[in-house]
């Protein structure tokens, strides 16, 4: 079964205090060389038959509309899992 | 006047709204999620909670739940809607109101008694406040960070859209202090504080008269109400 990968982070011009309060745990652990974490999502849609561009078409509108607000957030990637492997299959 | 209160899953302050509005002497009209019914209510109010457990953003799954269709065309056609807390949540993920809310700047949950600003009488629901009233009113969540970019910002502040602002201290890092805002119309309102929690003498904020006294909320409902007996 094909998977489509959607990932959305914060926009980074707003701030995001989840990332900023990992970054102050691992500070605090010592890593002091990670300068600032940032945390987005990754969604895995999981796809009846095969993909094609409609669909991916379909799955960046629902993107762009309910999985991220893009008031805050952007959509990062839009791509299907494995997708360019020769001979991968799902 | 008959107000509609939606309940979705993880509503929690449904009962405490449809009460606000009772004690304001309109009648609370109970509205669910999963129907595209509004049962002929004259206003809307999206009441706080955890919508769906705040999964994916808070609100988000809410905005898309069959009822908020006939909301936001009813909203568009000029119908008063209240969003509260997770209300405002959704207002915003429905793009009824602008911009965003994101966790706390400092990462915890905050409850506390909330001094507001009265930012604009030109809504239905805050129509009877005087301009600039200091009003007290509970305050409780873990994402009430307001963010907008600076141009939305710019926007809000020059067209008076902003209908709330923190006073004292600004308790979760919201923008420019903001607590709440009404669109251009005057009919959506939303904020992160919670008027149907200081209603009752008894029951509300610490006021400097008497413990518990505080009533500022109730002042929502009967503008809505009062604008209902006006029209």
């Amino acid at each position: 079964m094909p998977i489509i990968v959607v990932e959305v982070m914060p926009k980074a011009e707003l701030l995001d205090p989840a990332g900023k309060a990992v970054a102050g745990a691992l500070h605090r652990l010592g890593h002091d060389r990670i300068a600032q974490v940032r945390i987005g999502k990754r969604f895995e849609l999981h796809v009846d038959g095969e993909v094609d561009a409609a669909l991916l078409a379909e799955v960046e509108t629902v993107a762009g509309e309910m999985l991220a607000n893009t008031v805050i957030e952007d959509v990062v990637t839009v791509e299907v899992l494995g997708a360019g492997v020769a001979g991968e299959t799902h | 006047m008959r107000i509609g209160v939606i309940t979705f899953p993880g509503s929690l302050d449904d009962r405490d709204a449809m009460r606000a509005i009772r004690l304001a002497g309109a009648e609370p009209v109970a509205l669910w999620h999963g129907e595209h019914d509004l049962k002929g209510v004259e206003a809307i109010v999206l009441p706080g909670g955890f919508s769906y457990g705040d999964y994916l953003r808070c609100g988000a799954i809410a905005a898309h739940s069959p009822i908020m269709a006939e909301v936001i065309d009813a909203a568009n056609d000029g119908l008063p809607v209240l969003g509260i807390c997770n209300g405002f949540q959704i207002l915003v993920e429905t793009h009824l109101l602008p911009g965003g809310l994101v966790r706390n700047d400092h990462g915890d949950f905050i409850r506390r008694d909330q001094r507001l600003r009265v930012e604009s009488t030109e809504s239905s629901w805050t129509s009877g406040f005087t301009p600039g009233q200091e009003i007290t009113i509970p305050l409780k969540n873990g994402e009430g960070g307001y963010i907008a970019d600076e141009a939305t910002l710019d926007r809000l502040e020059g067209e008076g859209l902003v209908a709330f602002r923190y006073l004292d201290v600004n308790p979760n890092g919201s923008l420019r202090d903001i607590a709440g805002l009404r669109n251009e119309r005057g009919n959506v309102v939303g904020l992160m504080p919670h008027p149907e929690h200081a209603v009752e003498p008894g029951f509300g904020p610490d006021t400097p008269a008497a413990m518990r006294s505080g009533t500022d909320g109730l002042t929502f409902f009967t503008s809505v109400l009062r604008q209902s007996v006006l029209a």
